[in-house]
């Protein structure tokens, strides 16, 4: 098994033209996993560490840019005046090993159905930047994960960056865990609001087929609710239940699929109940 | 590729096996830094824990490539320069935070980087940040104390919401000598341990040896139709591949019963069932090689329920049908099947998970060949002499051509009872004339030792008006999987124990073990009383719920006490001070309340007591041996303690040298930890070791003395009687000195081995199950308090506490550690622990899937101990190992049963089980 080590951004793409058959790895959080458990053996693997310049918090116009190096611990303490939203959500991830090791461009590059960052992008509208030999694009995070473990990543492009909005409203982030740390997801959600336009949106997690918003959940909300006022318990719960409806969820050793419906039912509907907590004008 | 890094200031250069090798392999295998351990393989363990360029990272997370030019720093290089240690591993020494030690050098990196962080952390953010550290042993109170421990050293006050939340006897039951009996003298593999030297069985390492790996079954019942290992043999550093055909000696295996094949023959019978082993000369070969191996297989359907499996006209799994075991108790009316009138009758279902032992250090060892046609195998083990004669047999040589050395030991619980790699390994070291290194990855661990027996247990209890029970019923199936391994005994103490501290006149009880598809049960801490616990516990509170009665109420007014009697028509003829503990744990305050309560959280409290038999019953001659010799060196008296019984991180060898302390007044002691050319010790198990071996070594110690205080007399005409030994003298009756032991010893050396057997037990009888079974019971009992979210069905347990009654705490530091390790394992049953099958697939053989409880899981977990010595015992004392882990599993049931209103029927208790929703489908 080759190991390519690029030094450079620059090298690092045309190795990843050259030899596509080469796995990405960053903080190996995943990648030594499949290496070690499920015995994967790809021909190569390319090795981003090497790659300076790839981490931090930078404002971009029209928003902000999350290198693809950066760390979760780089997220949850260095960034976090940068990144409220996201800090706490880095902070939920794993253990300290892992998160001191794992990227935001493994997270998304693995797309492992139970990474945390991935509801949370979604709602925030985040995009992905991509890079590769042939330029730059970037693709909004709904159109980015595309079912299990699959993306719109090319064969050819590397995770170089998201790019959050500049207007990101309050976010709130549930998940239920098998244990009470160091362990994936069960089924998570995010809900954002705009809160210049009222509208939320709804990223979900280690639930269906990969990381969906929640549409109709979200246009269901839109005609009930200003995003000023407090919603009404009842509200909140019709919402997670849309929100939940949103896709079929699946079983698997965590949990069972009827589990996963009910809990991202409740895991949602406490979110939506915690964007707006206290009356307007209280706040 | 060749990768150049510095470890702990050392520069290494290492050419890689191949690429895709992590940091892990380079810095245990290229760089013999063995101090890293390994344990899980993907980051689930912290086991590997490092500071790659000061940043704290799982070493098996890293691809080794990727630390090409870094700076690594591992524990060995975490003492100061002069090499006095770092204060975060004085203070996990000191605070009893070690115990099997397998986790303490990630833990020790991961604390002292916490430190670094945050010199004054709560003890909450201590177990928030140590999460992604698993203990297997301690139960992590003692980890938390040790690092507050050093923070408060490093000049900052720790914080006090958890500082020794454990309390003891309020007196000690008899004196306490400096180091002694009674005292908590450091472990003396604490210091090693914590600066990651100590050797564990998977750190040896000779020159030119091979290393192997086994292929497994992928099916849980087939035919073998064929084997082809030419493909294996053309790997590039193949030296040998063995499978059936090649076992020289007896097929089969087992410690109770012979029916195991070291290798499938004809017939795989679960799944991970070892079919071939490959030894090269480095593991990926080896694992590639194995993969090579061609195995026609003919699947057959499994047979993966108990129930159905003992029922007639199942096909037999084995050539005398499917009951492994059927241990039947009838006591009173019970044994003319006549159920007396009750006022309250109540049933239940209990259903138990397949529970993992999952130690930290998995199954591994070093086999190498004598050269005069006989092998030594240094392995992790709990009985060196059951591995020995199995051996031999197997490899067809005379006993004396094989010897067991006990290596060090990753934690136990049982799982090593029985042969994993013994016999592979030494045959291929045999064959080869090298030596051959086996380490089981985590997956492989799973499939490499027998599990808890899963369980399904029919209860049928009525009680008077009153609440005092007239009956019990109780049929309690064992899946016992595809071997015997313990099952009979363990069928044994199902029905013995089945219905728990509580006396009862009239008892049906039925432990039954069935052959299956399943993987092999066998051995683990609790041995066939921790299912029958949480059984005969939900029928307490069940009971106490239809009687309108308080569950401690309900539990007191049945406690057994001394001279009560057992189903077996047993009399306890010593202390049996059950209602004590539950009295005690009632009396001991509550978390306070939440000042905000959120409406979806409900809390409840419950409480479980139980009983087990230490040491071996129903007949069995238990016993150990132990030699003491007492000589002079350097001017010093100097004893030395031998036996054969195995340290697997409960303390064994600290019990003996302080026995051999206060024995003989001696401050120097070394104790010896023999081979299996010294007589036998029995097993690290069974609540045993420092009863039995502790027993061995009083006496030999006692034949010492008596001889040295002979010549005393000789010399000094009988004065001062009676004469003692203390302080390196001999004192006469009023404490006065009457010569130095080095002038009395001068160049001799005493020496006397004893063996020592505990009292008789009977065998049950057959038909009606009665008999004194057991030497000696133990006392144990729980209070849980949890809270429940009841959307989301998930439970946090806040508070754990336990009480036990230990005869007399030799070490309390050690035996605290046992009970709150005890209390964890407890839980994690209840909540988090099951092996999950698929028709006899094993779904989650990794710690991803198999989750061990965290630091977060477990509350601070306050102990409480009694000391009613038993006069039959060694200083009075009780085994205790086992009865932690017993009650706390039917304590958290309890209290969750208390906070929901849910009958609780099955552990571990699933967040479906608490929302009506139906059980996860088999994702298979």
């Amino acid at each position: 098994m080759e190991v390519f080590r690029p030094r450079t951004w620059a090298e690092a793409l045309r190795l990843r033209a050259e030899r596509p058959d080469a796995l990405p790895i960053a903080g190996g959080t995943g990648v030594m996993v499949a290496l070690e458990i499920d015995h994967l053996r790809p021909p190569a693997l390319l090795d981003l560490s090497r790659v300076p310049g790839r981490d931090g918090c930078a404002g971009v116009p029209g928003g902000l840019r999350v290198g693809g190096g950066t760390t979760y611990t780089a997220l949850a303490e260095r960034w976090a005046g940068q990144v409220p939203q996201l800090a706490p959500v880095a902070a939920s991830v794993g253990t300290r090993q892992v998160r001191n090791r794992g990227t935001v461009g493994g997270s998304l590059g693995t797309a492992a159905p139970t990474g945390d960052l991935h509801p949370v992008l979604l709602a925030l509208r985040a995009d992905v930047e991509l890079d590769s030999t042939r330029g730059v694009r970037l693709v909004p995070a709904q159109a980015f994960y595309r079912g299990p473990e699959t993306t719109a990543l090319a064969p050819d492009e590397l995770i170089a960056a998201v790019r959050l909005p500049a207007r990101v409203g309050p976010l709130r982030y549930r998940k239920t865990l098998r244990r009470r740390a160091a362990v994936r997801a069960t089924c998570s959600v995010a809900v954002a609001l705009d809160e210049a336009t009222g509208l939320v949106a709804v990223g979900i997690g280690a639930y269906g087929d990969g990381p969906v918003r929640a549409p109709a959940a979200e246009e269901f909300l839109a005609s009930r609710w200003d995003g000023r006022t407090a919603p009404e318990p009842a509200l909140c719960a019709e919402f997670g239940r849309r929100v939940a409806a949103t896709t079929a969820p699946r079983g698997d050793l965590r949990a069972g699929a009827a589990y996963r419906r009910q809990a991202l039912a409740v895991l949602a509907g406490r979110c939506l109940r915690e964007l707006r907590p206290e009356p307007t004008g209280v706040r | 590729m060749r990768v150049e890094l510095t470890v702990d200031g050392r520069e290494h250069s290492c050419e890689l096996r191949w690429g895709g090798e992590s940091l892990l392999h380079l810095l245990r295998d290229h760089c013999g830094l063995t101090g890293v351990k390994n344990a899980c393989q993907q980051g689930e363990c912290g086991s590997c824990t490092v500071r790659l360029d000061g940043v704290l990272v799982d070493s098996c997370l890293v691809l080794a490539a990727q630390a090409d030019g870094a700076r690594v720093a591992t524990v060995a290089g975490l003492a100061a320069a002069d090499g006095s240690p770092h204060p975060v591993q004085q203070a996990f020494v000191e605070a009893g935070a070690v115990q099997c030690g397998f986790c303490t050098p990630g833990m020790v990196l991961a604390a002292a980087d916490l430190l670094r962080r945050n010199p004054c952390p709560t003890a909450a953010e201590v177990r928030r940040e140590l999460a992604g550290n698993l203990c297997r042993c301690t139960g992590y109170a003692a980890i938390v104390e040790a690092v507050l421990l050093a923070s408060g050293r490093q000049g900052s006050p720790p914080a006090e919401d958890e500082r020794r939340a454990r309390s003891g006897p309020d007196e000690p039951a008899g004196p306490v000598r400096a180091d002694g009996i009674g005292d908590s003298p450091v472990r003396t593999d604490g210091p090693d341990k914590a600066a990651g030297r100590f050797e564990y069985s998977s750190d040896l390492a000779r020159p030119g040896m091979l290393w192997a790996t086994t292929l497994r079954s992928p099916h849980p019942h087939a035919r073998i139709r064929s084997i082809d290992t030419a493909p294996a043999w053309a790997v590039d550093g193949v030296r040998d591949v063995i499978t059936a055909a090649d076992v020289p000696g007896r097929p089969l295996y087992g410690q109770m019963k012979v029916d195991q094949p070291v290798l499938a023959a004809d017939l795989v019978r679960y799944h991970g069932e070892a079919v071939a082993v490959v030894a090269a000369e480095h593991p990926e070969a080896a694992r590639v090689a194995a993969g090579r191996i061609v195995v026609e297989y003919e699947p057959l359907p499994p047979l993966t329920d108990p129930e159905r499996a003992i029922e007639p006209g199942a096909v037999p799994l084995h050539p005398d049908g499917n009951v492994v075991a059927h241990k039947r108790i009838r006591r009173g009316w019970a044994t003319q099947d006549r159920t007396p009138p009750a006022a309250v009758v109540v049933r239940g279902r209990y259903t138990v998970g397949m529970q993992d032992q999952a130690f930290l250090g998995t199954e591994s060892g070093l086999a190498e060949p004598d050269g005069a046609g006989g092998v030594r195998l240094s392995v992790a083990t709990q009985w060196l002499h059951v591995d020995q004669e199995q051996l031999a047999a197997s490899l067809g040589l005379p006993g004396e051509k094989v010897v067991v050395r006990p290596a060090g030991v990753g934690g136990a619980f049982g799982a090593r009872e029985d042969l994993s790699m013994h016999v592979h390994a030494c045959l291929l070291a045999l064959r080869t004339g090298r030596p051959v290194k086996m380490q089981y990855s985590r997956p492989e661990s799973f499939f490499g030792h027998v599990h808890r027996h899963p369980a399904v247990m029919d209860y049928e209890h009525g009680c008077d008006p009153d609440g005092r029970l007239v009956y019990v019923k109780a049929r309690i199936v064992l899946d016992g999987g595809a071997y015997a391994s313990s099952s009979p005994a363990i069928a044994g103490n199902a029905a013995t124990h089945a219905v728990g501290p509580y006396a009862v006149e009239h008892v049906w009880a039925d432990g039954i073990a069935a052959y299956t598809n399943n993987p092999p049960c066998g051995a683990m801490r609790g041995f066939g009383t921790v299912q029958p616990c949480f059984a005969y516990e939900s029928q307490m509170d069940r009971l106490a719920r239809e009687l309108g009665m308080d569950p401690v109420e309900l539990r007191l007014r049945n406690a057994l006490s001394e001279g009560g009697r057992l189903p077996t028509g047993q009399v306890l003829d010593s202390a049996a001070p059950v209602a004590e503990l539950l009295e005690r744990l009632r009396g001991l305050h509550l978390p306070p309340a939440p000042t905000e309560p959120d409406p979806a959280v409900v809390r409840g409290v419950g409480y479980a007591a139980c009983l087990k038999n230490a040491m071996f019953s129903e007949g069995f001659d238990d016993y150990s041996t132990a030699r003491v010799s007492l000589r002079v060196r350097d001017g010093r008296p100097v004893a030395t303690v031998t036996s054969a019984a195995t340290e697997v991180g409960q303390g064994v060898l600290d019990v003996q040298r302080q026995i051999a302390r206060s024995e003989l007044g001696v401050a120097d002691v070394e104790v010896v930890e023999a081979d299996s050319r010294f007589p036998s010790a029995g097993p690290s198990s069974a609540s045993r070791q420092t009863y039995v071996t502790g027993g061995a070594v009083r006496e030999a110690c006692l034949a010492v003395r008596a001889e040295v205080l002979d010549r005393v007399r000789a010399e000094t005409a009988g004065t001062g009687e009676p004469l003692t030994l203390a302080n390196g003298a001999v004192l006469d009756a009023d404490g006065r000195r009457v010569a130095g032991l080095a002038d009395v010893l001068g160049g001799a050396v005493v020496e006397h081995t004893r063996e020592f057997h505990h009292r008789a037990t009977e065998a049950l009888d057959p038909v009606n199950g009665q008999g004194d079974s057991a030497a000696q019971f133990g006392f144990a009992a729980h209070r849980a308090v949890v809270e429940v979210d009841t959307e989301l069905g998930t439970v946090t347990v806040l508070d754990l506490a336990t009480a036990q009654d230990v005869g007399r705490a030799v070490n309390p530091q050690a035996l605290v550690g046992q009970l709150q390790g005890g209390s964890a394992q407890g839980l994690g049953l209840a909540l988090l622990e099951e092996i999950r099958l698929d028709r006899g697939r094993v779904l989650n053989p990794s710690f991803e899937n198999y989750l061990l409880p965290t630091m977060l899981d477990v509350p601070p977990s306050r102990v409480e101990l009694l000391e009613r010595a038993d006069p039959h015992a060694p200083y009075g004392i009780r085994g205790v190992g086992e009865l932690p882990a017993i009650s706390s599993t039917a304590a958290v049931a309890a209290a969750v049963r208390a906070a929901t209103g849910r009958p609780i029927d099955r552990v571990p208790i699933r967040p479906e089980d608490l929302l009506d929703l139906p059980p996860e489908p088999d994702p298979g």
